[in-house]
């Protein structure tokens, strides 16, 4: 799948995350800024490239920034984020959910 | 070298600043030498004096020990005003010794350290820039962090040796007879100031309100001070404290102080004339809303409530549940309104609140604790110091003198966003695990098994879910995953004291 647009989803408040995808040409390149990066920085990159490869994005760019989201939220916001980035939010792609 | 919390600490340093590492909690009854101050001879005429320029000149010199109290919390403008003049006369190598640093304080404390006017530090802890300043290997000597009744000790014993202690009051007259309780800057009660005001060999009152004499109660006596300094503000009132502590509406941290009240009522300890202490922080400070109506279902009285006093305890010694309320330090106006209008309310001074080299000290007598945590491990030792980022900030306050008592409960949430309370090993060993018997979670409790008849009693209480503290962390790790091990640089920013003067743990640089 392909990113057609820059999108955002998510909000700054505490236990969330805001992921903004634009295009992007070399892979997947994540910028995270987290509060808890030291401790977790791995383990969210991780969770926002799993979703991602999960509906065949390959090629983006993700600004992250996080306030101590549990993976579930992280999940949940990345998949928001590449279904508004792929104008797909009116037809959902529940088999890659 | 290890102490016995497990704790590996630099040899190299403890041997160069004459330090033992922790052994225990058990003071035993050794024989303490105290230490004594100067004393400039007056009859008192020539106190009072207009400039604090003048007075700094006068009193503070290169090397020296300076104090200040922290009782106007992040009102405070007696620290500012007085580090200022200290920072551009050009002054260097002073140790700052207050009783704690606030965060309204941060900015001059790094400028004094970059310049070269502060080259060590001691207090209960710090927090904000100023924490992250230090945890980034800042200044050159690592910081001494002591409870509030080891601060007590370490004065008396002559550790700390305060030069000049720089104490600002909302009222003094001019011999230096003042107290926290009147004019428009109050704090109640001058618990932690009162040992500077007994021991330091300089006593610099500053006021923004000087009283005829003489000027009663005397919380700090002219028979103590050197100087009367006449400012046109001590303090920010808005800042010092709220009206009243409001209880917390957070759903989680109610359901943890219904808990913790659950746990008390069926404690031993709960009965006519116990004693009790509720520290800072959200779910203990609701306690007291379920702890009262427990007294009054069950008529029990306490004899008294100990410490750091907000506005729901004070209430308490009103309704008359609570025969006493000692008090060293008042959190809220309400609370420090109470002072002068409740002779019950006692002031009491660190050394009588939580000094462990004492004649007895009140935390020696106190039942029940209630206690917050930043985080506590599986061996129940607790971390009110450093973030799980490493990162200083925090300060040890009471936590570990209080936590001598009978029954010591801390409560804390499992995890708090996506960092877990409850963790194989805190990241900063402040209170020793044994000194801690029950944890409260908003899932359910853990007991130290050390103390079986806890266990006993409390497995049987409904709507109690016992865990062990294990089986808790791995809740925790579940929710939020495993955290990757923080790295440190070698150098060594902070030494945590035990109250008993030896290391409990230590702080080193972090690395990012």
């Amino acid at each position: 799948m392909e990113i057609k647009k820059t999108a955002l989803a998510g909000t700054l408040e505490s236990s969330d995350i805001q992921i903004l995808i634009t295009k992007g040409t070399k892979g997947i390149e994540i910028e995270l800024e987290s509060d808890v990066k030291k401790q977790f920085g791995d383990q969210i990159c991780q969770a926002i490239s799993e979703t991602l490869k999960g509906f065949g994005i390959s090629q983006a760019k993700i600004k992250a920034v996080d306030k101590g989201a549990l993976d579930c939220v992280i999940k949940a916001r990345t998949i928001a984020a590449i279904q508004r980035a792929t104008n797909a939010s009116e037809e959902l792609d529940w088999r890659a959910i | 070298m290890k102490n016995n919390v497990n704790r590996q600490l630099d040899e190299n340093l403890m041997n160069k600043l004459g330090y033992q590492p922790f052994q225990g909690t058990d003071i035993g009854n050794p024989i303490k030498q105290r230490v004594a101050p100067k004393v400039r001879i007056s009859t008192g005429n020539d106190k009072l004096v207009d400039s604090l320029e003048d007075v700094v000149k006068k009193t503070v010199k290169d090397g020296m020990t300076i104090s200040f109290h922290h009782h106007f919390r992040n009102g405070d403008f007696v620290f500012n005003k007085v580090m200022r003049i200290i920072i551009d006369l050009g002054i260097k190598g002073l140790t700052l010794a207050p009783s704690s640093l606030t965060g309204v304080m941060n900015e001059l404390v790094i400028e004094g350290i970059k310049k070269g006017t502060i080259t060590n530090i001691t207090s209960s802890g710090m927090r904000g820039s100023l924490g992250d300043f230090i945890s980034h290997g800042n200044l050159e000597n690592p910081v001494i962090f002591r409870s509030h009744g080891g601060r007590a000790r370490a004065i008396e014993n002559g550790e700390i040796k305060i030069d000049v202690a720089f104490l600002g009051v909302p009222n003094a007259d001019r011999l230096g007879n003042a107290n926290g309780r009147f004019g428009d800057a109050v704090f109640g009660s001058l618990g932690y100031a009162l040992m500077d005001a007994q021991y330091a060999d300089q006593v610099v009152l500053i006021t923004d309100n000087v009283v005829p004499y003489p000027n009663t109660p005397a919380s700090i006596k002219q028979t103590q001070v050197d100087y009367v300094v006449k400012i046109d503000q001590v303090g920010d009132p808005d800042k010092i404290g709220s009206g009243a502590t409001r209880f917390t509406k957070d759903p989680k941290e109610l359901k943890i102080a219904e808990m913790v009240n659950k746990v008390i009522v069926n404690s031993p300890y709960f009965k006519n004339d116990f004693s009790f202490q509720t520290g800072s922080g959200g779910a203990a400070l609701a306690v007291t809303r379920y702890l009262r109506q427990s007294m009054i279902d069950a008529g029990v009285k306490a004899s008294f409530a100990l410490g750091g006093i907000t506005k729901p305890t004070t209430d308490l010694l009103k309704e008359g549940l609570v025969r006493r309320v000692m008090d060293v330090q008042d959190f809220d106006k309400g609370a420090a309104d109470s002072m002068h209008s409740n002779p019950n309310q006692q002031e009491i001074d660190a050394s009588w609140y939580a000094d462990a080299d004492n004649k007895g000290a009140m935390v020696d007598q106190l039942d029940v604790v209630i206690l917050s945590a930043l985080e506590i491990d599986t061996k129940f030792n607790v971390n009110v110091m450093t973030g799980s980022d490493g990162i200083i900030r925090g300060a040890i306050g009471g936590h570990q003198d209080a936590a001598t008592a009978k029954l010591t409960i801390i409560c804390a949430p499992l995890v708090r966003g996506r960092i877990a309370t409850v963790t194989p090993d805190v990241t900063t060993v402040v209170t020793p695990g044994d000194s801690v018997d029950v944890l409260v979670t908003e899932v359910g409790i853990a007991v130290n098994p050390k103390r079986k008849d806890l266990v006993s009693i409390l497995s049987k209480v409904k709507g109690l879910p016992l865990y062990s503290i294990e089986e808790l962390q791995q809740l925790a790790e579940k929710q939020v995953g495993t955290s990757k091990k923080l790295e440190y640089h070698d150098k060594v920013v902070a030494l945590i004291e035990y109250r008993d003067g030896s290391i409990i743990d230590q702080v080193k640089q972090i690395k990012d």
